[in-house]
């Protein structure tokens, strides 16, 4: 659906099922932007624009707003929110010292959350077992983060729980392909039900990816590591 | 030396080493933008029971911390010294949203691809090496083109900006491993806007002052490289 109008014309290079790609979705759905959203062949065919316009990473998701390109998710979503100022909800706090808080989580989940969980589906033997011993570690962190709030940004989804929700399909599937538990309900109640409640929140559905799907792309992914001989 | 000072904004105090890059880009945020602040001398082999409080999830420095409140991870810091002093000049940051985003991205860079290059090509060696300089150098032709794009003295424009500070903060370990390497990194036929960049960040006011000692930096990466040159070498 091509976007236009007030919000200018916004269209999103990226791959559906991606984490990256969904969490800009996500702020794009919350912030009740209309955009076109062009899937991109990645692994065999990039586009032309998508070089142009990201061309020192060439990688997805970009933002295309009036023409102008915005890479990293991440930061796509910060620029989502600052472009879109004043529209509810806010996805960043009011307060610096907050909102130095919630980047340093965001970067958490980007430079050791999700490594982590991808080592628990690349690895094997020993190695699966410290990575699951790692994600565990890093998800109890987050546990406590969370403690006694709807979300990580407050009362309604902000840059942590964007972060943390991008990946979590994702992170549950891996559970289901490794025959490992990660989002331990007892261990952690409270993300438990933060899952839960952010799958069932207003236009959650049509943008986070497919479990089916993400279980067969990432069933796929670890099948194609090649077991080496038993022992050390 | 430690002066203990209240600013109108409150307490600031910073953790820290000296020869850490890092550290180097708060302190040029906080020079910049006048605010004093207690300097507190982290010894990474035995962390103090402060830096442990502040910084329990990365036990890493920088930390500020500002009215006792811990703030980490040194660009995530810089962005928080703009917010909470934003109505003091310069601005590190740009107004505008997407040319701040430019200006995350940018810095992203610098810490993604330009950081780990630099860490391959003083650790590395003979082949290792090599790549990590070639790729290093096609990283610095991406940024030599950013500021040929920019027209302007600093990646921030007329003035230091967060993009400076990220780059600018290694700009020291890139001369040192120059000189320790015997390797032209940034070679001022190909990268002569980045080349001058560099000279005048180094001499700018706010930055010059808060350079570590490069005698004590070149001392400091010798001994580093002499312990990883003389390990056997593996493949």
């Amino acid at each position: 659906m091509e976007g236009c109008g007030e919000d200018g014309q916004v269209k999103l290079l990226g791959v559906a099922h991606s984490p990256f790609a969904v969490r800009v979705r996500i702020a794009l759905a919350l912030k009740g932007i209309h955009y076109e959203f062009i899937e991109e062949d990645i692994y065999n065919n990039k586009s032309e624009l998508l070089l142009q316009s990201n061309p020192v990473h060439k990688k997805v998701p970009v933002l295309i707003h009036n023409g102008k390109p915005i890479c990293e998710s991440m930061i796509i979503v910060q620029y989502i929110e600052e472009a879109w100022g004043s529209k509810a909800p806010f996805l960043m706090p009011k307060d610096p010292y907050d909102r130095a808080i919630a980047r340093f989580w965001a970067a958490f989940v980007d430079d050791k959350f999700t490594p982590s969980v991808w080592g628990v589906l690349m690895g094997e033997g020993e190695e699966q077992v410290k990575a699951v011993e790692e994600s565990v570690a890093n998800l109890l962190l987050l546990e406590e983060v969370l403690s006694g709030k709807a979300y990580f940004g407050g009362d309604e989804i902000g840059l942590v729980d964007i972060a943390l929700g991008g990946v979590l399909i994702g992170v549950q599937m891996i559970q289901k392909v490794t025959h490992t538990v990660l989002i331990d309900t007892q261990k952690m109640p409270l993300l438990s039900a933060w899952a839960h409640k952010f799958c069932k929140a207003n236009g959650m559905k049509e943008v986070l990816p497919d479990p089916a799907k993400l279980f067969e792309l990432l069933s796929e992914r670890r099948a194609k590591l090649t077991s080496p001989p038993a022992g050390n | 030396m430690a002066v203990e000072d209240c600013e109108p904004k409150g307490q600031v105090k910073l953790l820290g080493t000296s020869q850490s890059p890092f550290v180097v880009r708060v302190r040029i945020a906080l020079a910049l933008k006048g605010i004093h602040y207690e300097y507190i001398e982290e010894n990474l082999q035995n962390k103090s029971p402060l830096m442990l409080q502040s910084n329990p999830v990365h036990k890493k420095i920088p930390v500020l911390l500002h009215n006792g409140k811990p703030v980490c991870e040194s660009m995530i810091i810089v962005q928080y010294i703009e917010e909470t002093w934003s109505s003091k000049a310069p601005n590190l940051v740009p107004k505008d949203p997407y040319d701040r985003a430019i200006a995350r991205f940018w810095v992203a860079f610098v810490d993604d691809k330009v950081g780990p290059c630099i860490r391959g090509i003083f650790m590395g060696r003979g082949d290792e090496q090599q790549k990590a300089v070639e790729e290093l150098v096609a990283n610095f032709l991406w940024l030599e083109e950013a500021l040929r794009t920019s027209g302007k003295a600093y990646f921030g424009g007329d003035e230091i900006g967060l993009v400076d500070i990220a780059l600018g903060s290694r700009s020291q370990w890139i001369k040192i491993l120059e000189k320790v390497t015997n390797i032209v990194l940034i070679e001022p036929e190909k990268m002569p806007l980045l080349r001058a960049w560099m000279e005048r960040f180094l001499e700018a006011d706010g930055v010059k002052q808060v350079l570590p000692d490069e005698a004590k930096m070149l001392e400091f990466a010798s001994a580093i490289r002499a312990r990883f040159a003389a390990a056997p070498a593996g493949n």
